[in-house]
């Protein structure tokens, strides 16, 4: 069974392949079909769990919290079809092109913050977000997310894309995924994971919510 | 304002709807352990007239908040590390200068005297018993200042290095990373050169005699300090250079432009470096009459 895809994303063909797609002001050189701009799993983490058809609880319209949104690639896409979306990047260089990416998109809001000191953007992020989206290649992934559960509300999705490469290169990524599914049970209830092969090599999509 | 009250405002406490540059300083430096309904609590304060024009607000602040700290972190942190490793080896060889005068001149007076930095320190540790030992010791006493400096210079710059350039610092240990960002003069002049450049940076003396055709090309600039290069047999050093100048060219440019750890190049490096020893091993007959083959 394939889940529905949120309002606001859609396949359509580019070039001959059914690719995802949403309406947006391109950002990155995408191929686009008219306000439709494709949103490339192979870029994406986000993307390859949709791809992946993992049950991410999206319907569209939600505010979200995005943790890593790098130069904006995805945070682009996920502005297109969700409400207020916080952005939450550290390193200076890309976050110049998010502000780039957040000054055509009115519901963008991008934050040069560290996800691992939540403290740091409580007094802008609102309470009870829909969503948190986490893509950071950080080592103790779980760990920020656990501290950014403060920001979910309580029938919100915690939707993680885990890199095993940053938490340990030298270990087997099935034993890097198991502990880092164990630490976010101190505050989550995992409710489906899935590998995101092809796209990503050694990256375990979770979709969970909070205890 | 209290910390308590810190702690419980939102950004937009004590901000005007219109002061861009108000709220997006307060962005910048408030913080709250606990999120709050923030739109709703704005409208209610009066800040905004409804949710969307709270969005509408927060949006130009945060954008703004964002630019400008981007900008001058960019700016900052790789200009100070340039500036605290620059100083750093400025200290150490004012300082070991130093230390050579004071022995010399200890060694006129005491017949244990030693030598270096270590015994300026051990030196100043005396008691003066003579105008001229007040002298000398006094001496002493500003050398191993300079040393003490020198260290906790390097501390900031072992401290610092990963969190300007986190691949660059990993793989070449901070303080290699930090003088190859000095010695091109930035992160982003770094994250431009091409890996050649990277290989002998550090040795443009010699590369500059070498390109007026007086002698050999150098194989390595201050890269040589790494264990990769040093570690490895002087037939394979070449090889060993480039390989490590290539995997920190990149290392600098993804610093640069993501900012994103990558450990998997770290492995890479040192498979790669693994299999250039190896090779000078097994055909270590050959590797004299092959010494070309190091320059390919």
């Amino acid at each position: 069974m394939t889940n529905q895809l949120p309002n606001g994303v859609t396949r359509r063909t580019f070039d001959g392949s059914e690719r995802l797609a949403t309406r947006g002001t391109p950002v990155y050189g995408e191929p686009t079909d008219g306000d439709w701009r494709v949103w490339d799993a192979g870029r994406s983490k986000l993307g390859a769990m949709l791809e992946n058809d993992l049950d991410l609880g999206l319907s569209g319209g939600e505010t979200v919290l995005y943790l890593g949104a790098a130069s904006g690639t995805t945070v682009s896409h996920v502005a297109d079809f969700a409400g207020p979306t916080y952005a939450v990047e550290f390193a200076p260089r890309p976050v110049r092109d998010l502000v780039g990416v957040a000054a055509g998109r009115e519901n963008l809001i991008p934050l040069l913050k560290d996800a691992r000191k939540p403290e740091t953007y409580g007094h802008v992020v609102e309470a009870n977000v829909d969503a948190i989206v986490q893509d950071v290649a950080t080592q103790g992934q779980a760990r920020v997310a656990v501290e950014n559960r403060r920001f979910l509300g309580d029938d919100g999705r915690l939707l993680a894309a885990i890199k095993a490469r940053s938490e340990d290169v030298t270990r087997e990524p099935e034993a890097v995924f198991e502990d880092a599914l164990d630490d976010l049970r101190e505050a989550y209830e995992i409710l489906d994971t899935g590998r995101l092969e092809p796209y990503h090599d050694d990256h375990l999509g979770v979709v969970a919510r909070p205890r | 304002m209290t910390d308590e009250g810190v702690r419980s405002t939102g950004w937009f406490a004590g901000v005007e709807r219109d002061d861009v540059e108000a709220g997006a300083s307060r962005i910048r430096e408030g913080r709250a352990d606990a999120p709050n309904d923030w739109p709703r609590l704005a409208v209610e304060a009066g800040f905004a007239d409804d949710e969307d024009d709270y969005y509408a607000a927060l949006h130009d602040a945060a954008v703004r908040a964002a630019r400008e700290a981007a900008a001058e972190r960019e700016r900052a942190d790789d200009q100070q590390l340039v500036h605290a490793v620059r100083a750093m080896d400025d200290l150490t060889e004012r300082a070991n200068e130093l230390a050579e005068r004071v022995a010399e001149w200890a060694g006129s007076r005491y017949p244990d005297a030693g030598t270096g930095v270590d015994y300026a320190r051990e030196l100043a540790e005396r008691d003066p018993e003579s105008p001229t030992d007040e002298r000398l010791v006094s001496l002493a006493r500003r050398t191993a200042n300079l040393a003490d400096e020198a260290d906790q210079l390097r501390s900031f710059v072992e401290r610092e290095t990963p969190e300007v350039a986190p691949n660059l610092a990993a793989m070449a240990g901070p303080t290699l990373a930090a003088r190859l960002v000095s010695l091109a003069g930035g992160l982003d002049s770094l994250a431009k050169k091409p890996s050649g450049t990277v290989q002998v940076l550090g040795a443009e003396d010699a590369l500059f005699a070498h390109l007026r055709g007086r002698a050999p090309s150098p194989k390595h600039g201050v890269i040589f300090t790494h264990e990769y290069v040093r570690g490895t047999r002087p037939e394979k050093r070449g090889s060993a250079a480039r390989t490590l100048a290539g995997k920190l060219a990149i290392a600098a440019r993804i610093d640069y432009y993501s900012g994103e750890r990558k450990p998997e190049l770290d492995e890479e490096l040192r498979e790669r470096i693994e299999r250039i020893r190896a090779k000078g091993e097994a055909v270590d007959d050959g590797a004299t009459a092959n010494g070309g083959g190091d320059e390919e």
